[in-house]
């Protein structure tokens, strides 16, 4: 993309014009005084790198920012439209605010119970994932014993399996355990296939703790379980919020999992599948405003939430991807 | 102690691994199992095959069909999210530098714009997917609605309905889900580059375009290729799936030119009821993930030896 932009910035480097602009030496306040920020870039624009460059990747950077709002947006607003509106003025404003949608949707179609259910489903499985995990990944990664790097490689391993495969027979291994169909056994599944990152990641982490704090402890007379939950997972906290948020979204978001698994009570439906059922059977009965209103009483909660945790959910993220 | 040390290890292994090992594991190996046999899912019997399974993959064309829409997506997804995410993230965390005090910074704004962009991510792929199938439904939708608008009365595409483009429909939704999460990435990559690179690149006169393939990308390649398998994978299983199987007009779409791999193997089992064709499938889905992954690690291990 930036490629783009070259013509423009190529004689803006001459060695003439760079140390003119950088040689008050950066990050020295002192020749920039009395100028607002604005001047600042202003006179950097002079460079003739600035200008063309600004404008265009600042034009880039506000339609993608169009982009990615105008879709919610829309979602929004369609869902308090009635559906002559939607078909006909798309993009204009609802003439009067449908309330109604939003509790036919909540009510009739569903949403309010599939919204429990994947509360007590992601709740039940965030929970045993991170116990869990943490313990494996502790185990893992702490202590020598044969077959740990086995052990390891086996969890790792299942980052790169495609879960695809393995529906088929997952579907007759919980068929035969009575476990379609229950929150119990959606929340195993969701476990298993969360725990490779989980550990992978927490294992990493509970490596970069330092062992005197562990070693003080074992001396002291704690047990080895009593370490690890009083002094290991609180010094762990940091590694444990970011593997939560990640599995959080993950397990929130799930779709593949129970479109397979959890499909005999239509009253079990996780939200994502919910959603999905809502779209085709409100299309046929031609309830699209009621379909909207589904739509973002699914969006808005996660994004209420996303907003107010933006910054704990971004460090966590990234936390978790760079180690 | 010792001992107390092997019971220890034995009490916080035994329930992760068992739940691991029965929900994961022993459907992974039973899948390439039935891989060999004949079985249609519903009933207990089956018999082997052999590689009969596998040999009619060679003739079958929408199996084919399945695996150049994979691909495609495998190869251009992971360039068009992470491409946009790079430029992003480099506008907003060294693009705007040269202000007072900080010797790198974002362009104005860019903390807004940060969060602004994550929001794709907190969303569910159902939720991202119905959006855009509202989007590009062609009578009511609001791609087509807005071509009217500006006055572009003739130019109304079929969207997903359209064999030439519907792909391309569904791949647009799936870089508009993801690009997000590469701008927090790559974001916090950059934050962790020292900025005495960046000064001294400045002193020697280096513009934008520079600075970003001499200094950020290199020192950001170990992140770009973490991406790059991620968003490989995910092209390949789970959000393709979701993607195409709630996008797709019909069962993978017009004349199957939405139908992928993943997709293919579910409609196998459980629309078709051929399970033990189905895994064969899947398998050499797991292999095209094994070349994928294999191909970026050397590729990328190549790079960063020129540096």
């Amino acid at each position: 993309m930036s490629a783009q932009t070259d013509p423009a910035d190529l004689p803006g480097v001459t060695k003439e014009q760079a140390p003119a602009g950088a040689s008050p030496g950066p990050g020295v306040p002192g020749p920039r005084r009395g100028q607002g920020g604005k001047d600042a870039v202003r006179a950097d624009g002079k460079s003739s790198e600035g200008t063309v460059l600004n404008v265009f990747s600042h034009g880039v950077l506000v339609i993608w920012g169009l982009l990615v709002t105008m879709p919610l947006l829309w979602a929004v607003v369609s869902s308090f439209k009635d559906d002559s509106e939607i078909f006909g003025s798309p993009w204009g404003l609802p003439s009067v605010l449908h309330f109604d949608n939003w509790s036919r949707a909540w009510d009739k179609a569903n949403m309010g119970q599939y919204f429990l259910n994947s509360l007590i489903v992601v709740g039940g499985s965030l929970i045993g994932t991170m116990l869990l995990g943490a313990m494996a990944a502790y185990v893992l990664a702490r202590f020598d014993f044969p077959g740990n790097r086995f052990l390891y490689f086996l969890f790792v391993g299942g980052m790169g399996f495609p879960v695809i495969l393995a529906l088929v027979p997952l579907f007759f291994v919980m068929k035969n355990m009575a476990l379609l169909d229950t929150y119990h056994g959606l929340i195993l599944v969701y476990i298993a296939y969360s725990l490779p990152f989980t550990v992978f990641f927490l294992s990493g982490f509970f490596k970069t703790l330092p062992t005197s704090v562990a070693e003080a402890a074992l001396i002291d007379g704690a047990s080895h379980t009593r370490t690890f939950f009083q002094v290991m997972l609180p010094m762990a906290k940091p590694g444990l919020i970011s593997v939560g948020i990640f599995n959080f979204l993950g397990q929130w978001n799930q779709y593949l999992l129970p479109t397979v698994l959890n499909v005999g009570d239509p009253d079990k439906k996780m939200l994502t599948q919910g959603l999905v059922a809502l779209a085709v059977s409100q299309g046929y009965k031609g309830d699209w405003s009621g379909l909207f209103a589904g739509l973002t009483i699914a969006m808005l909660p996660v994004l209420a939430a996303y907003i107010i945790f933006q910054r704990q959910v971004v460090a966590g993220l990234t936390a978790g991807a760079l180690k | 102690m010792k001992h107390g040390k092997y019971r220890f290890i034995a009490g916080f292994l035994v329930l992760p691994l068992a739940i691991y090992a029965i929900f994961v594991i022993s459907p992974f190996v039973q899948a390439i199992y039935y891989s060999f046999t004949d079985w249609t899912g519903l009933s207990p019997d089956m018999k082997m095959v052999g590689f009969d399974n596998y040999a009619r993959l060679f003739t079958d064309d929408v199996f084919w069909s399945a695996v150049g829409n994979s691909v495609t997506l495998l190869l251009l997804l992971p360039v068009v999210t992470l491409s946009l995410g790079l430029f992003f993230a480099f506008m907003l965390n060294v693009g705007g530098r040269r202000r007072k005090k900080a010797v790198i910074g974002g362009v104005r704004g860019s903390g807004a714009y940060k969060i602004l962009y994550f929001f794709p991510q907190v969303l569910s792929v159902p939720i991202v997917a119905l959006l855009f199938q509202f989007a590009y439904n062609p009578e009511s939708g609001a791609l087509n609605a807005f071509f009217k608008a500006i006055g572009l009365d003739n130019v109304q595409p079929d969207w997903l309905g359209d064999p030439q483009i519907a792909l391309w429909c569904v791949m647009a939704a799936m870089v508009w889900a993801n690009v997000g999460f590469y701008v927090v990435l790559f974001s916090a990559g950059m934050s962790s580059i020292p900025k005495d690179f960046y000064e001294a690149a400045l002193l020697d006169g280096a513009n934008r375009l520079n600075t970003f393939f001499r200094i950020t990308l290199p020192l950001l390649w170990d992140t770009v290729q973490t991406g790059w398998i991620y968003m490989g994978i995910l092209a390949l299983d789970v959000s393709a799936f979701a993607f195409v199987q709630i996008m797709s007009v019909g069962p993978g779409g017009p004349d199957y030119s939405t139908e992928v791999l993943p997709l293919y193997v579910y409609q196998k089992t459980f629309r078709d009821g051929q399970a033990g064709y189905a895994t064969a499938i899947g398998v050499s889905l797991l292999i095209v993930t094994l070349v994928f992954s294999a191909v970026v690690m050397r590729l990328g291990r190549r790079e960063r030896l020129e540096f």
